[in-house]
């Protein structure tokens, strides 16, 4: 294995709960609802997978019980924001600082255990191909399913009704209204799917990433994962392309200091956030593709008139 | 069971007073479950929380530091949220600002000068703003979402102050470790009053509340950023430049951030290190929305949330807990906060049985 | 909400007497973690030590802790509650603590201060710290004899004096077995965060590194080493059960017995201020089994460890160099404890450019 294909793998397993994560902040914020609690569900996801894991001693039930954590959480969120109209930005962080308390609490009696890790499913033949073949088909199933989930998506938002009409209550939840789609229910499936990818990306860090529990172990990757959905302004594939190419930034600085590069490890830190900056600025430009991709009523909230 | 909402024809004056304390009481029966789950005495266990920080004056002052640079940065987001304008990069703005206010004391630090200590603010406030220019600048000329610019500024902000209080800006005297010289006593921010160490950052607060509730409520400028916030084509309309706007509001929360930062650094500090905040300019953010927005509930809402921090730590030592429970506690009263402000727009109709045709969505 | 938050004071206030009522005679020692007293690492270390402290003394003391306590004006105040709420002696067990605990200690001359690694002391303010380094000096011989490569990889947090220490220590260790041993290091910026430690072991193990160390708290690195099916050391604590054939050995930290020895001096009457910087001899870190190893290097392993239990052995004894080949110590030379407590220059053999 060359060394090429070793940091690709490390980039991989780096960027899969980011990619997961956005994924399922962009289908929240597309219907128009803006959740900043992705950290606080990523962390309760980690808990309860690692805990379920643990208990049951299959991680494949971890997966289920992290996107359901994550789901069932999210909720708490759904009903604030959606049935009683509170504030989205702000109930958004209060999630965060409740799931990092709750999961605090139940994962105490768990720091320490070693973990199961997610096993890898191998397909025959296509992993024999040299380079590609063990980096995407000798992967484990949360790497499989964040790829299902970023075609799914993209297929869902753009190619079927539903996903048109999740569009259209993100885009003018009135006129959405006026069409005959429920509004609030359609938000809050969407909601629910965000928080369920969000638990599945903290089954991920807590099953495959480093198969153990430690509290606040999500460290600030829900907030990147917000960051992605801006930066791939709203759309699935650009997810994929921004979650490796900032888990690719961060590697190679690793990568690049064991090789002995004589830059303050700080610089070398900083080059992610830079690096997603940048792009960001260059594929902005056009103002009215931007536009056109922005759920107009993101964070806005709303109530049917009866 | 269902729960609908009416909205109010205007907003109702009692529930605007009232939800606080609803919501206070929810969290006190359902903290109090918890905390007799846990086999604790739920009335110590609150009394800890809400009142011992209240009853001593050395407490008082440390509510005072705490709350200030909250109640400042959140001023001053507000000014930023009311034009829709998503500035969640005060961390960032709060860290540089302190940055630059720390010139004059570590490099300059042989100047004793009464001018030193309002330069140092200065510096400070231009600092901030300076750092919240690149959002703005980005977001107003290059057409770049400020939300993610910002934050990602934060990241980049705090790797700079590690360099420097590692390398360059590192105590020739303190054994390599990674701090600055401390500061010399004229560069220190003074106490408020004699009774306690809480310093002038907390009076810093105040008067900004008190001077953007002003603008918010009695200028034009106050009304450019209503009108600009609610509807960009509105203000349009009425010869109001958003572009102008994106400049105003993110420089102005972000001197406002970096004050917050020079003043923790100068008053509470006495030095720069690796890590200056605890993640102030994000519970600043929750902070204004706590306060609605409005200055002056932003210094009340800014209070309670130091309070939690206080109480949390009370209830620690008398009840011998972890922190958990308490982050679990602060949660919920900011849930029960955040829901029941609610009632003050809408009216909520509980539907117990339901006969009407409406899609499950909305069943709970 | 301040408004009835003063009502309830007036009428809460006739309960909290009770509550405060009852008081306690036995001394009061408390502590103050800068991280969760359940991190797996250096913190849970520090409240083993406190555990221990209350079995040995249960009859004399009870204890408490605040813990996630940031470093700042916070940790002023945490430190401050726990000195007005009748602690005798309280122990703040983060570097960053220093200043803080100054202050407190000032205005609390009737109270009893030990701060952990710093170096500011006071009358009734102490400083104690623990020779991790003598560990790393073993595990560097280890690593040595264990590499087929010569190349070590250390995964380091943030270069401050005591991090650097380690470091050379191992060198040091490791080229009195190998003359032309290496070590490859990568600063992941963090003390704490599972995912860029394994990331890191990652970055080392692929450009060839054959046995690892950290000195990060978490056990990631440890796991990653499982994996790929290298060595490693553990760090803070018995990492063990993260790697039960890859673990050699791990620098545990045993806090315990001087807790125990300090607040016995401290019901005695005979506290005194010091600045403590114990060793494996006086059990501050004890070193977890040698496992995974052929007996010859566990017997060398061992007999290091003796060495430097009995005095014998000082890990930075010359002749040295620093990296860039200049003279550090004479032959027969010992380092002293001043310029280790400020160190921040490699010796020879380290293959990274330190941050400066």
């Amino acid at each position: 294995m060359g060394i090429f294909e070793a940091i690709l793998l490390t980039v991989i397993t780096a960027a899969t709960p980011l990619v997961l994560a956005a994924l399922g902040e962009l289908v929240t914020e597309r219907s128009g609802v803006l959740n900043l609690g992705v950290e606080g569900m990523m962390v309760m996801g980690a808990a309860c997978a690692f805990i379920a894991t643990q208990q049951t001693g299959s991680p494949y039930i971890g997966i289920l019980a992290g996107i359901a954590s994550g789901a069932v959480f999210s909720l708490l969120f759904g009903f604030l924001t959606l049935t009683l109209v509170a504030n989205q930005v702000a109930t958004g962080l209060a999630l965060t600082i409740l799931g990092l308390g709750v999961s605090g609490m139940i994962g105490e009696a768990y720091v320490g255990q070693s973990g199961i890790k997610l096993p890898q499913i191998v397909f025959p033949i296509l992993s024999d191909i040299p380079f590609i073949g063990p980096l995407l088909f000798r992967q484990d199933l949360i790497f499989y399913l964040s790829i299902a989930l970023v075609i799914g998506v993209q297929w869902f938002l753009f190619r079927s009704r539903a996903g048109l009409k999740l569009r259209s209550v993100g885009d003018s939840h009135s006129s959405a209204h006026a069409l005959g789609i429920n509004v609030i229910r359609t938000r809050y499936l969407a909601v629910m799917f965000g928080g369920g990818c969000a638990g599945l990306a903290g089954a991920q860090l807590s099953l495959v990433y480093t198969p153990q529990w430690v509290e606040n172990m999500s460290a600030g990757r829900g907030w990147i994962a917000l960051a992605l959905v801006v930066f791939a302004s709203w759309r699935p594939w650009r997810v994929v392309i921004g979650g490796y190419l900032f888990g690719a930034v961060s590697i190679s600085q690793l990568y690049a200091q064991a090789f002995g590069v004589g830059i303050p490890s700080q610089f070398l830190s900083a080059l992610p956030y830079l690096a997603t900056i940048v792009v960001l600025i260059l594929i902005s430009h056009n103002r009215r593709m931007t536009l056109i991709n922005t759920p107009a009523s993101l964070g806005k909230p709303f109530v049917p008139d009866r | 069971m269902r729960i609908e909402l009416e909205r109010r024809p205007e907003v109702s004056r009692l529930y605007s007073i009232l939800s606080p304390f609803i919501a206070l009481a929810l969290t006190i029966f359902f903290g109090g479950i918890m905390f007799l789950l846990l086999g604790k005495d739920p009335v110590s266990a609150l009394y800890s929380f809400f009142i011992e920080p209240l009853m001593e004056v050395w407490s008082l002052h440390e509510l005072a530091i705490k709350a200030a640079p909250l109640i400042l940065i959140a001023v001053g987001l507000s000014v930023c949220y009311r034009s829709n304008n998503w500035n969640i990069g005060a961390e960032g703005q709060f860290i540089m600002g302190a940055i630059a206010g720390s010139i004059l004391p570590v490099v300059f630090y042989e100047w004793h000068s009464p001018l030193v200590l309002p330069l140092m603010m200065l510096l400070g406030m231009l600092g901030g703003a300076l750092f919240a220019g690149i959002p703005a600048f980005l977001k107003a000329h290059l057409n770049t979402n400020e939300i993610l610019s910002s934050l990602m500024l934060v990241y980049v902000a705090q790797l700079f102050l590690d360099w420097l209080v590692r390398g360059p800006w590192r105590n020739p005297g303190g054994m390599n470790f990674p701090e600055t010289r401390t500061f010399d006593p004229i560069t220190i921010l003074p106490e408020m009053i004699t009774s306690g160490r809480a310093h002038w950052g907390f009076g810093f607060a105040i008067i900004a509340a008190v001077l953007i509730w002003f603008m918010m409520r009695y200028t034009l400028k106050g009304f450019e950023i209503t009108v600009l916030g609610q509807s960009e084509r509105a203000g349009r309309f009425a010869g109001f430049s958003s572009r102008k706007m994106i400049w105003f509001s993110m420089l102005l929360s972000g001197a406002l951030a970096g004050l917050a930062g020079i003043a923790e650094v100068s008053g509470a500090i006495q030095q720069l290190r690796p890590v200056i905040s605890p993640g102030y300019g994000f519970t600043a953010i929750i902070v204004a929305f706590l306060g609605r927005l409005n200055p002056l509930g932003i210094v009340v809402a800014g209070l309670v949330l130091a309070l939690t921090y206080l109480g949390g730590e009370a209830v620690q030592v008398s009840l011998q807990i972890s922190d958990k429970p308490i982050k679990v506690f602060q949660g919920m009263l900011l849930f029960f906060v955040l829901s029941c402000d609610t009632l003050i727009h809408y009216k909520i109709r509980m539907m117990w049985f339901d006969l009407s045709d409406k899609p499950v969505g909305e069943v709970r | 909400m301040k408004k009835l938050v003063f009502a309830l004071a007036a009428t809460a206030a006739v309960l909290g007497f009770s509550v405060q009522a009852s008081a306690q005679e036995k001394a009061k020692i408390c502590f103050v973690y800068v991280g969760s007293k359940t991190d797996g690492g250096w913190t849970q270390a520090h409240d083993i030590g406190r555990q221990e402290l209350e079995k040995a003394l249960a009859d004399k003391i009870e204890t408490q802790f605040l813990e996630n306590v940031p470093e700042g004006p916070d940790a002023e105040r945490a430190i401050e509650r726990l000195a007005r709420s009748g602690c005798g002696l309280i122990f703040t067990t983060s570097f960053g603590f220093m200043d803080a605990t100054v202050k407190i200690a000032a205005k609390f001359p009737d109270v009893k201060f030990e701060h952990a690694t710093g170096y500011k002391t006071a009358p009734n303010l102490a400083t104690y710290n623990s020779r991790f380094y003598e560990g790393r000096y073993i595990q560097g011989q280890i690593a040595a004899k264990i590499s087929q490569k010569g190349v070590a990889g250390y995964i380091a947090s943030f270069p401050i004096p005591e991090v650097v220490m380690g470091i050379n220590s191992f060198v040091t260790g490791a080229r009195t077995v190998n003359p032309d041993f290496k070590i490859k290091v990568v600063w992941a910026n963090t003390w704490f965060d599972p995912g860029k430690e394994a990331d890191a072991a990652k970055a080392l193990i692929d450009q060839g590194v054959d046995v690892l160390t950290q000195h990060t708290d978490t056990t990631a690195p440890m796991q990653v080493a499982a994996e790929r099916g290298i060595k490693a050391f553990g760090q803070a604590s018995d990492m063990i059960k993260a790697g039960p054939e890859t673990q050699l050995t791990a620098i545990v930290d045993t806090w315990g017995a001087y807790y125990i020895k300090r607040t016995q001096a401290f019901i005695d009457g005979k506290w005194e201020t010091t600045s403590s910087w114990d060793g494996l001899k006086d059990g501050i870190l004890t070193m977890a089994p040698y496992t995974n190893m052929p007996d010859d290097v566990k017997a060398m392993a061992e007999a290091t460890q003796k060495k430097i239990e009995a005095g014998e052995l000082k890990p930075f004894t010359g002749p040295l160099k620093k990296q860039d080949g200049s003279d550090w110590l004479k032959d027969g030379e010992v380092a002293e404890d001043g310029v280790l407590l400020g160190m921040n220059f490699y010796v020879e053999g380290v293959d990274d450019k330190l941050p400066q």
